[in-house]
């Protein structure tokens, strides 16, 4: 079969055109940082010096850390506000002005971030001079907490969906043989619910945590003066031209964002078949009987 | 239900529920709100006045006029739609064989694969966008493998680029950073509505005599229409709004909305501008928006 023979070498030679294209830019950014030349395109050998000067990096230092304290706390809030949601859409199918809500949920997945960045900020901004004028302070200052809530609007979408979609395959009746057996409705969460979504809450954070760590058009509308994310540092820096230390600073990421990558979803693939197994091993003796 | 059960669902619902409505849809009353004020004004008391004990309101719609009547606003909708169409039209042109061949692979080989569309999205995406500039550049990797093959030269006289050799900040570096951006958005629900297809259907039109080519036409294609609206949905919403890819790798003859809104913003400090700028982007996007969620809601019904 000749015709087939082609098919497969075209289809291989398309996923391996595709991966080309999207893996390139990394790999080339990656050897980049080890160049021992200012002028990003010219090899000139292999050098470590960028990553001894972010070392000394104070600007960048400073937006790590901060960068890291957002992300860390949008991802645990948008853990909890997201399961809740999810629990609202799948559990209780009618309630008032549920069109809304889902619509709301949704929108910031696609919704351009310009406009979520600018929309949220002049609230802010018309909530703090109203507190000025009223009680002498301004509430709330430009700064972490307001990078926090736009990072928390998009961590919410997102968490909502991955949580959701794990909540839809739950068997039902696990919960309902748990309840029949006299446990709270909270014990049942706790015990029944909780450990069955892990995987997923796990999936959210994950997620909410490197959105939150890359985000830099709503950190650019909320920060204020001292609070500038590594995002931000790194864009101010990559809009005036090729920088080496913008390099460094993504072979570190993309190291890092790689193997927890890779090491969470092997943890995931190793809970899944102790799962399937757990699940054919309770299922056995009543085949047997 | 018991009255624990009641109170639970309440509170369930009620959380997300109000902290969506005073962090989202607040925000877009007030800008919609500041939008039909002047610079400075940014009361309540600017618009609603008590006047022989009715309530006038003075709307001004300066700023939408300007944005009716200026050129050069209704020229950067245009390109914004333009370059986001072009952007969804190449990720489905990529990303559907793409994603037909992963879901036709080796059953033990997809998990890999799908992992490695994924692998991308979790690093930053600003510095992939950012590594296209250093790779376009003169002598960057991609700009020396375009050059040798005199790619450039078709695409200048198509007027992708200005002329031969110069490839950054021009449409094309914008269209493919988007495109290489968008492109896992595109093929992740594809290849979820291609993975769960049964093949049976296609065994079906084989023994009723269609070819190949037929079959996927006329089976394959219309069943993964759900994958192909929520992907273009993806891709060209957000596209439309961009501002970070226009900044770093579009030029002059880019303007985009985003960007737009950004300048209107941070450099002339002009917020009601701004503000409409953003209630037209959304008007803009608002019919994409809706097709979007329906479909999200008829998947979602059809998998409970």
């Amino acid at each position: 079969m000749r015709a087939s023979a082609f098919n497969r070498w075209f289809a291989r030679a398309w996923l391996a055109f595709g991966y080309a294209f999207l893996y390139i830019p990394i790999v080339a950014l990656v050897a980049y940082s080890f160049n021992d030349s200012p002028v990003a395109n010219v090899w000139r050998g292999f050098t470590l010096r960028w990553y001894v000067a972010l070392a000394s990096d104070r600007e960048l230092l400073a937006g790590l850390a901060l960068s890291f304290k957002v992300a860390l706390t949008t991802a645990c809030a948008s853990v909890v506000l997201g399961t809740l949601a999810a629990f609202a859409l799948v559990r209780y199918p009618r309630f008032f002005g549920r069109t809304l809500f889902t619509g709301m949920v949704a929108a910031p997945l696609v919704m351009p971030e310009v406009i979520i960045g600018l929309s949220l900020l002049l609230m802010l901004v018309s909530l703090q001079r109203a507190t000025e004028a009223a009680f002498g302070i301004g509430f709330p200052e430009r700064g972490m907490m307001t990078i926090w809530l736009g990072h928390l609007l998009l961590g919410l979408a997102y968490a909502t969906v991955v949580i959701r979609a794990r909540l839809q395959t739950l068997n039902p009746q696990l919960e309902e043989a748990a309840l029949d057996l006299g446990a709270r409705p909270w014990q049942v969460f706790w015990l029944v619910t909780l450990p069955m979504i892990g995987q997923a809450l796990l999936s959210a954070f994950l997620l909410t945590f490197t959105l939150s760590l890359d985000d830099v058009v709503l950190s650019a509308f909320l920060s204020g003066p001292g609070a500038t994310t590594m995002p931000l540092v790194i864009f101010s820096r990559a809009r005036l031209g090729l920088n080496p230390s913008v390099n460094a600073v993504a072979t570190i990421i993309i190291a890092v964002v790689a193997i927890g990558v890779v090491v969470a979803s092997f943890v995931i693939a190793a809970n899944e078949r102790r799962r399937v197994l757990d699940a054919a091993a309770a299922k056995r003796p009543s085949a047997a009987a | 239900m018991s009255r624990a059960g009641r109170g639970g669902r309440f509170a369930v619902i009620a959380v997300p529920y109000a902290w969506l409505l005073a962090f989202f849809l607040l925000p877009f009353l007030v800008i919609a709100r500041i939008s039909v004020s002047e610079m400075g004004a940014t009361t309540v008391k600017d618009i609603v006045a008590w006047k022989d004990g009715t309530i006038a309101f003075s709307l001004k719609f300066g700023n939408y006029l300007l944005l009716a009547q200026d050129d050069l606003y209704l020229r950067t909708y245009g390109s914004s739609l333009l370059f986001a169409a072009v952007t969804t039209v190449l990720c489905l042109a990529i990303g559907y064989p793409f994603a037909y061949f992963m879901a036709r692979s080796r059953r033990s080989l997809q998990p890999a694969l799908l992992m490695l569309v994924m692998l991308p999205f979790w690093t930053s995406f600003l510095l992939r966008v950012y590594a296209w500039k250093a790779l376009l550049t003169e002598q960057g990797l991609a700009a020396n493998a375009i050059e040798s093959v005199g790619l450039d030269r078709a695409m200048a006289a198509v007027g992708l680029i200005p002329g031969p050799g110069q490839l950054m900040n021009t449409p094309f570096s914008l269209i493919l950073g988007m495109t290489y951006t968008y492109l896992p958005f595109m093929i992740l629900p594809l290849y979820s509505t291609l993975a769960k297809m049964d093949l049976r259907l296609l065994e079906a039109a084989a023994d009723l005599g269609a070819s190949a080519w037929t079959a996927f036409w006329r089976v394959t294609v219309p069943l993964s229409r759900p994958g192909i609206i929520a992907g273009s949905m993806l891709v060209f919403i957000p596209c439309v709004g961009e501002y970070v890819i226009p900044e770093l790798l579009g030029g002059p003859q880019t303007q985009m909305i985003g960007r737009t809104l950004w300048d209107e913003f941070f450099s002339n400090n002009d917020w009601p501008m701004a503000c409409a700028v953003a209630v037209t982007m959304v008007l803009l996007v608002v019919v994409p928006l809706a097709v979007f969620s329906r479909y999200q809601a008829e998947a979602s019904a059809r998998s409970t």
